[in-house]
């Protein structure tokens, strides 16, 4: 049953990566910021998310040793995540075939796999704090991209632009909300998770 | 044994990191491509390409390297634009001012650069000029005779160009200024040709 969800899983890993990698799908996200920003590399992540279920018990168990609390995986996912926040990789990433390749790279293994190791051993502090930074930077962000008179990005337009940072701005206001929903009524169980 | 182990990891990626994005924005200077571009030139001017043929607004043929021997500031337009190119023309003609003397004496040029050939005739050059108010001293609007050519000059001078949703392009719009020896060694933002007429005086030595 638990190899059947690990293939499963992996599967759908492979599959959203060569989806990704087709030149029209590839060519498509890549032709607004917005659909760059929110879709093409959050996807990315999300295939590195999945391929968790396909690293092996050992490696896992290894890893563990240097991944205390999640504390290195999760240094490693952030520092990596702020790159592709820099406007002029994610203009660079769209006509530079290295970086092309390095976001196809980076954003999987670099970001959303260590993010899965790290994020079960994560205790509640650290997970809080990790949310609330995430909610920050999408209301700084967003209000640059919505307030920026100049194009952040030459290869897009101001539009797409300011269309990014409201779309940030609702991302930002939706994980607030929910955050502060759980707060107020929900349940936590992340000690029984981390311990 | 663990915590240690993570620490190490930790300080170990952080440094990398730390590394890579330093490295990324130029140490910290530039997080767009447009502040790349000028960041890059103040450490290294980059030679202007030796063969690339305009034709100009007069309908004459010259080659980009003939102008060297004078200091160049260039701007990329194209006529049918109704917004930066506007803006741009409209600094140009006040530089005409500003720099009378030196543009008189040839020291100086200006020179708009088509990146619309196949629209932009010699005569719709000429018009733009004369919308400009242009003060003719000193003042050329050319078109690159070659594709080849134009994709030279966008690839040395980092001009960016998309169409817009308008029917027409958005680019990055600025003065580049190109020295005597025909190297590009600084992009000045627009909308303010006091400075860059302050900085050309001050190269001249006036």
């Amino acid at each position: 049953m638990i190899i059947r969800a690990q293939s499963c899983s992996s599967g759908s890993a492979t599959l959203l990566f060569l989806v990704l990698l087709m030149p029209p799908v590839k060519q498509a996200l890549e032709a607004s910021l917005t659909a760059q920003v929110l879709v093409q590399i959050p996807l990315l992540i999300a295939v590195g998310w999945l391929l968790r279920a396909a690293v092996p018990e050992r490696i896992l168990a290894r890893t563990e040793n240097w991944n205390y609390r999640g504390i290195a995986g999760l240094v490693l996912a952030t520092l990596t995540a702020a790159y592709w926040m820099l406007p002029r990789v994610l203009d660079a990433a769209t006509t530079v075939p290295l970086l092309a390749v390095a976001k196809y790279l980076s954003a999987p293994l670099l970001i959303g796999l260590p993010f899965a190791l790290s994020w079960p051993r994560m205790g509640f502090i650290v997970r809080g704090v990790l949310l609330a930074e995430l909610i920050a930077t999408c209301f700084r962000l967003g209000w640059l991209y919505l307030a920026s008179p100049v194009r952040l990005c030459n290869n897009y337009l101001l539009n797409d632009q300011q269309r990014l940072g409201e779309c940030m701005l609702a991302i930002g206001s939706g994980l607030l909300f929910w955050l502060a929903w759980k707060l107020l009524w929900g349940r936590f169980d992340s000690l029984k998770s981390a311990a | 044994m663990s915590i240690q182990r993570t620490l190490l990891a930790s300080v170990i990626v952080a440094a990398a990191g730390g590394t890579i994005l330093m490295g990324a924005t130029d140490r910290f200077q530039a997080f767009t491509t447009e502040t790349a571009r000028r960041v890059a030139l103040r450490q290294h001017p980059v030679a202007t390409p030796a063969v690339v043929m305009l034709e100009t607004q007069s309908g004459a043929r010259i080659n980009l390297a003939d102008l060297r021997g004078q200091w160049l500031l260039i701007d990329f337009i194209y006529t049918r634009c109704s917004t930066s190119c506007v803006a741009l023309g409209d600094e140009f003609a006040q530089l005409q001012d500003r720099l009378g003397a030196p543009l008189a004496r040839g020291s100086v040029r200006l020179l708009s650069i088509s990146f619309d050939p196949a629209h932009d005739t010699p005569a719709r050059l000429a018009t733009y000029l004369q919308r400009s108010r242009s003060r003719a001293a000193g003042w050329l609007a050319a078109r690159p005779v070659t594709p080849e050519g134009l994709a030279q000059i966008k690839r040395v001078f980092g001009i960016t160009i998309i169409p817009n949703a308008q029917g027409g392009y958005t680019h990055n719009a600025a003065i580049h200024i190109v020295d005597p020896r025909g190297r590009l060694v600084a992009i000045l933002d627009r909308g303010n040709p006091g400075r860059v007429a302050r900085i050309l005086l001050r190269e001249l030595g006036q």
